[in-house]
């Protein structure tokens, strides 16, 4: 029940800031198109603490989860990695502004404070000739090595501390369980997105407290430019927007990198990682199947823009030989059916 | 936590407009939008079904899950549903029978009688611009139907309409 409740407060707070809950329609560029009113914002103050509590239980939970089954949870779907984000000038965890920060495996700083305008010096997207998906890389790792992985478990183990308390201290007790190094496991993903739920209930609280909230300057002023780069963090990770328009505000070119994109090289990985432990080379089982998805979840891409019609195959996992020949296909239908075609 | 009074009829349809049929369910809602269905009815969009729109179940009389299918027969089928638990609540969509099972387990309480509008599409790729011509159609009779289904909201009326109870 506080699972549900807390995501439906989520699904409020997305209301009143953006009018809709779906499809808000309150983002202008440089700004927003209305204000927060005082009883928007009481409104949602009536629950926050409560909510707080909720994303704090939670954190505990997934802990215990992880721990009481370290082997299987620091194992399944493991491999080092490079990590890539936003991190605020001094250090700390940043969602909306900051610099862009890389690590590799042990922690060390491959880049720091890079303005993100910049990022085509630092990053570059690979392309493959079987796949529409990109692979991005940094540029002085080159393709091979300087892959990288974005999203919760990049951001805690990339920034220095986070800016409020409970979710700064969930995250000391997660950097100890790294001891030392960037916790590397797939699953830990699970782990580092409910500390950064715990830091949006805090930041929310400490926000609907901030007078400037209310306030009615909505639209950033300033000389028009011909392009322009945007970098978030968003939920699964960064994203990279860069536009360019003519005298007609019409885009004459755009580049995104999204979350999913930045992370399709280790999700590729997780699936190698999963299938040199639990696949025979010969046959495809369901057990195999539903690890795969247990370890490409964990990544959570954005299937949120995916077609979700009722009767639609979810999942479908082919197996092909060095010769390119399918010799196995298995599939999961919508209502939880295995079909193997092929074995 | 709610937000004001609570309509008795609730359409809550799931679909992503850009891809291709997948956008039957808001497109349904957008007909009955435009038709000013009156206070009494709440018309709910969203790209998939989830663990919190059983919240919205709560207090309704009855409720409306619209869906597009890969391969219900067409134009489409109306049924009324029951509530059980599947696989789906792992996932980023639940089914609306799912949906019916959350409101259970976590209210202690039957869920509202609800239905299930599933309306058949026929390509769903990314980018697919605009509905097939068959789903166009599609879209015709689904409306026709919620307009009758709106302006008699019982559930004698709504279940002489239904076809014998289906999950899917």
């Amino acid at each position: 029940m506080k699972g549900v409740n807390l995501r439906k407060y989520v699904h409020e707070v997305i209301r009143v800031v953006s009018g809709k809950r779906v499809h808000g329609t309150a983002a202008l560029p440089g700004g927003m198109n209305k204000a927060l009113t005082a009883a928007d914002r009481d409104y949602l103050l009536k629950d926050i603490d409560e909510v707080t509590l909720w994303a704090d239980e939670i954190v505990e939970l997934i802990r215990q989860i992880f721990l009481a089954n370290p082997e299987y949870h620091q194992h399944f779907g493991y491999f080092p990695s490079n990590y890539l984000g936003l991190t605020r000038e001094d250090g700390a965890f940043e969602l909306y502004h900051g610099g862009l920060r890389a690590r590799d495996e042990h922690g060390k700083y491959i880049f720091d404070h890079v303005d993100y305008r910049n990022y085509p010096d630092y990053l570059r997207e690979e392309v493959r000739s079987w796949t529409y998906m990109k692979f991005p890389h940094i540029v002085s790792l080159g393709s091979e090595n300087g892959w990288y992985r974005v999203g919760p478990l990049a951001r805690l183990n990339n920034c220095d501390f986070i800016s409020t308390p409970r979710a700064e201290a969930a995250r000391r007790n997660f950097v100890a369980y790294g001891g030392g190094n960037p916790v590397g496991a797939s699953l830990a993903y699970h782990w580092a997105r409910m500390i950064e739920l715990l830091y949006c209930a805090e930041a929310i609280h400490e926000l609907l407290d901030d007078p400037e909230l209310l306030g009615t300057d909505l639209v950033t002023q300033g000389e028009k430019r011909f392009e322009g780069v945007g970098v978030v963090e968003a939920p699964r990770g960064t994203l990279f927007h860069h536009y360019c328009i003519d005298e007609n505000d019409m885009v004459t070119k755009a580049n995104l990198i999204v979350s999913t994109t930045n992370n399709n090289q280790a999700m590729n990985e997780a699936v190698r990682a999963v299938a040199a432990r639990y696949l025979d080379g010969q046959e495809l089982t369901e057990g195999l199947l539903n690890h795969l998805e247990v370890a490409i979840r964990s990544y959570d891409p954005c299937l949120s823009c995916a077609t979700h019609a009722l009767g639609k195959m979810p999942l479908e996992l082919e197996l092909v030989n060095a010769e390119g020949a399918q010799i196995d296909r298995l599939a999961r239908n919508s209502l939880g059916e295995f079909c193997q075609t092929i074995g | 936590m709610s937000a004001g009074l609570t309509a008795g009829v609730l359409i809550s349809a799931c679909g992503n407009p850009s891809r291709g049929d997948d956008a039957l369910g808001p497109l349904l809602l957008e007909r009955l939008s435009a038709a000013e269905p009156g206070a009494g009815v709440e018309l709910l969009c969203d790209f998939q079904f989830q663990p919190e729109h059983a919240l919205d179940l709560e207090g309704r009389a009855l409720v409306l899950f619209v869906d597009a299918h890969v391969e219900c027969s067409p134009p489409f089928t109306f049924q009324r549903l029951i509530p059980r638990r599947d696989n789906s609540y792992t996932t980023h969509a639940m089914s609306p029978w799912a949906v019916m099972q959350v409101y259970r387990d976590i209210k202690g309480e039957e869920p509202p009688p609800a239905f299930l509008l599933s309306l058949r599409g026929e390509r769903f790729e990314l980018g697919d611009d605009g509905l097939s011509d068959a789903a166009e159609q599609h879209l015709d009779a689904a409306a026709s139907l919620c307009i009758r289904l709106l302006e008699n909201p019982n559930i004698v009326f709504w279940e002489s309409l239904a076809e014998p109870v289906g999950e899917s």
